[in-house]
């Protein structure tokens, strides 16, 4: 447990094998909507300024992670998920 | 004020013939069926278990993931329809004024696939929205308008035209008038349709419009045949870069033919069922002749709006006897949807295209599937019967009609200076 913490929270796993399951289904939404590289994924992109996404796109993400970690994510929590750590900072904590 | 001169300056065609125009024209001037079985889902349990389905098609072959994946099938055909007719233009490379460069696209139904996909979506889960942000852009029959003008910075009149099977005529003639009235010097326009989903041949067959021929599906779509039994579902887009003449000699550009009249009418009769005195097909075509400043001698060929619904086929052969009189027995009649199927929004745009390359190269595309004569028909009429025919075309006619009663005719004119 202490490792997990030591892991994710703040610091980003910079390979596959270190990563949580969670991180690597974000990683994996995040490369499927936007069509990016896996390279480019990084804890600290954004995903309108480094990913290309849209005001649409970044809607349609935080639909995807409600519904593959069955968690409702309130509109006002979801403007503060602007990188891919965040994303995964949000989940780690909220997924059931 | 005088009206402008309005010339065609580029074509692209995606059907189920070809997927370039080359290609779509290769299969027209051959008498090639499109049909084949249903791919695109499982119609096993439908009335109708074929369709004309664009061949082989991977959206990856045309846009990277990302944007495919945010445009319905419709809008796909769309824009690769119009990618082509640009390139063929040179739009890009003769570096046109894109403020005065629309698109009036057409399309009868827009997006069916994403919404049928939407609905599907909702139904399996226990009652909470989740509708993808994307569903409505994606859906809306505008966004094959507002694709093609994001994806080349086109900032003219926008929009779509929707009438049913005459929609992309409609968009045609639109462009036309916007071109002729000076409001715009250059318009892309055409129309697309993809509507082979389960939604779409349910929704037909319950009409009862198409064809069950299931045992053979190449020759399902028989226009004028007396065992005709109803229209063949296709699928894909027919574009035309159309344009002030005086812009296009300026900057050099090749020309295919002329657009010297649209007519457009209503039947006012029944939503779905033709009048069968055709009274609304004269008057479109009356219009048609009217405002090009010709005289029914003077056409060459009619493009036929011509579905192989027992209905239909017949109408439209009484009102174009009536309009042309003795001179019908000089026409060319052929419907090329005997080979492409029904594209319904899409049928004008691809039809525009199958009349331009039948004046530039002087063959008359076939109505294939011929098997016995309908003696209601007029035997003396030329229906271009199975294979193509030579004959030098100075005008042609390309008819399109909608459910609604929506009617329209384009007039195409070899160019000359």
């Amino acid at each position: 447990m202490l490792a997990k913490m030591v892991l994710f929270v703040p610091s980003f796993p910079q390979t596959p094998t270190e990563m949580s399951e969670i991180a690597e289904k974000v990683k994996a939404i995040i490369i499927d909507k936007l069509g990016v590289e896996a390279s480019e994924v990084t804890p600290e992109a954004s995903f309108t300024n480094d990913l290309g996404a849209d005001s649409l796109d970044t809607v349609e993400l935080i639909m995807e992670f409600e519904k593959e970690f069955n968690v409702s994510i309130p509109d006002d929590q979801a403007e503060n998920i602007a990188t891919v750590g965040q994303a995964i900072s949000y989940l780690e904590e909220h997924a059931k | 004020m005088s009206l402008r001169r309005v010339v065609v300056t580029g074509i692209g065609a995606i059907t189920p013939l070809g997927s370039t125009a080359p290609a779509y024209w290769e299969g027209l001037a051959q008498g090639v069926s499109g049909a084949g079985p249903i791919t695109r889902f499982d119609a096993s349990k439908f009335k109708t278990r074929f369709a004309c389905e664009v061949k082989n098609y991977s959206p990856d072959d045309y846009f990277d993931r990302k944007e495919g994946r945010k445009m319905d099938l419709f809008t796909q055909f769309g824009v690769i329809a119009s990618d082509e007719a640009i390139k063929d233009a040179g739009l890009h490379e003769s570096g046109v004024n894109k403020d005065r460069v629309g698109v009036i696209w057409g399309s009868g139904i827009g997006g069916l696939t994403t919404f049928q996909q939407e609905s599907f979506n909702f139904a399996k889960g226990d009652g909470t929205p989740r509708y993808n942000p994307f569903f409505i852009p994606k859906m809306i029959a505008d966004s094959s308008s507002g694709n093609i003008s994001i994806k080349n910075g086109f900032r003219g009149p926008n929009f779509v035209t929707t009438s049913a099977c005459a929609s992309s005529s409609d968009s045609i003639v639109s462009a036309y008038n916007y071109i002729r009235l000076g409001m715009a010097d250059v318009v892309v326009t055409g129309g697309s349709e993809a509507a082979i989903t389960e939604a779409g041949v349910g929704g037909f067959n319950a009409l009862k419009a198409m064809s069950e021929r299931n045992d053979d599906p190449a020759t399902a779509s028989r226009p004028y045949d007396k065992d005709r039994d109803g229209f063949v579902l296709g699928e894909g887009g027919g574009a035309l870069v159309v344009e002030d003449y005086e812009h296009a000699k300026a900057r050099g550009a090749k020309i295919y033919a002329e657009i010297i009249g649209g007519g457009l009418s209503s039947d006012a009769y029944h939503i779905t069922a033709p009048d069968p005195t055709g009274e609304g097909v004269v008057l479109v075509m009356q219009n048609a002749l009217r405002d090009a400043g010709i005289k029914p001698e003077d056409v060459d060929y009619i493009n036929t709006h011509g579905t192989s619904t027992p209905l239909g086929d017949g109408a439209e052969i009484t009102a174009i006897q009536k309009v042309f009189g003795d001179a019908a027995y000089n026409l060319n009649i052929s419907s090329t949807k005997s080979m492409t199927g029904h594209l319904l929004g899409g049928a004008g745009g691809i039809e525009a295209v199958a009349s331009i390359l039948a004046i530039q190269h002087g063959i008359i595309p076939p109505t294939i599937n011929h098997f016995t004569d309908d003696p209601e028909l007029d035997a003396r009429l030329n229906f271009t019967f199975n294979e193509a025919q030579k004959r030098e075309v100075n005008i042609a006619v390309s008819n399109t009609f909608g459910f609604g009663g929506h009617n329209t005719s384009v007039v195409f004119r070899k160019f000359r200076d």
